[in-house]
């Protein structure tokens, strides 16, 4: 039986719950550590893993998302390629600095801050979610250096280098909230499709590594 | 003695690596799987398992709801919430419904701490 199907690529069930479940774990280690970076509570949404044309992904956002947003961006390379944002409304960011560095700063010199502690912020977070997704795959992943953007969803999504694989990606999305400082975001990952393939078969892998059942 | 575990997870893969390490630890225990807190409930009714494992983050309802009303229905049940996200609200959130934290992804280890614990406190329950 298939869950999701695309060109040549076809997940089982079983393949699909296991990524889904893989993407749980990456991001819930990483919002453990924005909280211990804010000290407050951040609430997640379970994660939404769906397999998109590039037009719908960006689709998506543009719908969910504010127009003016701040982006981290860092990109992934190895046996999976893709690109992993965090993403929330520029109207927050500065917010999201003032909980990070403390309040008794300055406005100038949170803004001066700004950029590096997003920076910062998106390393932390990405990372710990790219590296327990990589160390469950027990694959390597190199990333890139985080690198902050503003603008637009569709902006975050074309930017090089430019696909591997045509049109369709791996599209993931997970909501953050940090409730008492009503500062909410995203996270969202784009894979592109020739590695799902290599991705299918190291979630083969790794669930006959859990001891259940490996079809096709 | 030979106890019945409740599985919660809407994870297959995540109660099949639960399964694995409980083989490990207790192979002759029985286990019984749900993969939403509804099904779970269910399961509670009808198959009475004396120790629950249940996932923190689930759509719907979540682990620490869920864990809510199992402690209401059956008071003396050993509850280990997992999940990755540790942060301290939520390992507060367990403790406070009388539940274990365990991280997730669940260790051999770990798991073997959560269980004799649970039958250390089921066996002082029963004498």
């Amino acid at each position: 039986m298939t869950a999701e199907a695309y060109g040549d690529v076809a997940l089982s069930d079983l393949e699909f719950d296991s990524l889904t479940e893989l993407v749980n774990l990456g991001v819930s280690r990483a919002a453990s550590n924005l909280a211990l970076m804010v000290r407050e509570e951040v609430v997640l949404t379970v994660p939404k893993v769906a397999l998109l044309s590039r037009n719908d992904a960006i689709r998506t956002l543009g719908e969910r998302a504010a127009k003016s947003l701040v982006a981290v961006h860092q990109t992934f390379e190895g046996a999976i390629v893709g690109r992993a944002l965090l993403i929330f409304p520029e109207e927050k960011s500065l917010e999201l600095v003032r909980s990070l560095v403390g309040s008794e700063l300055s406005n100038e010199e949170i803004i001066e801050l700004e950029q590096e502690a997003l920076a910062e912020t998106g390393n932390v977070i990405l990372n710990s979610c790219l590296a327990t997704i990589a160390n469950s795959l027990q694959s390597s992943l190199k990333m890139s250096l985080p690198e902050v953007l503003r603008g637009e969803s569709a902006r975050f999504f074309s930017l090089p280098p430019p696909p591997a694989g045509g049109t369709t990606v791996m599209f993931i999305y997970i909501d953050f909230l940090v409730r008492r400082r009503n500062i909410e975001g995203y996270i969202a990952m784009m894979m592109d499709l020739p590695s799902l393939t290599a991705l299918q078969s190291l979630l083969q892998d790794l669930i006959r590594r859990t001891g259940g059942p490996v079809s096709g | 003695m030979i106890y019945k575990l409740l599985i919660v997870d809407d994870s297959k893969l995540a109660r099949m690596a639960i399964v694995k390490e409980l083989n490990a630890c207790y192979p002759d225990w029985q286990r019984i799987e749900a993969g939403s807190a509804a099904d779970a409930l269910r399961a509670v009714e009808q198959e009475q398992p004396q120790i629950a494992l249940v996932d923190f983050n689930m759509p719907n309802r979540d682990g620490l709801d869920l864990a809510a009303d199992l402690r209401a229905l059956t008071p003396n049940m050993p509850i280990g919430i997992v999940s990755a996200n540790h942060q301290q609200e939520v390992v507060d959130r367990a403790r406070a419904l009388g539940a274990s934290f365990l991280p997730k992804p669940v260790t051999e280890k770990s798991l073997r701490e959560f269980l004799t614990s649970a039958t250390k406190q089921l066996q002082g329950a029963a004498s």
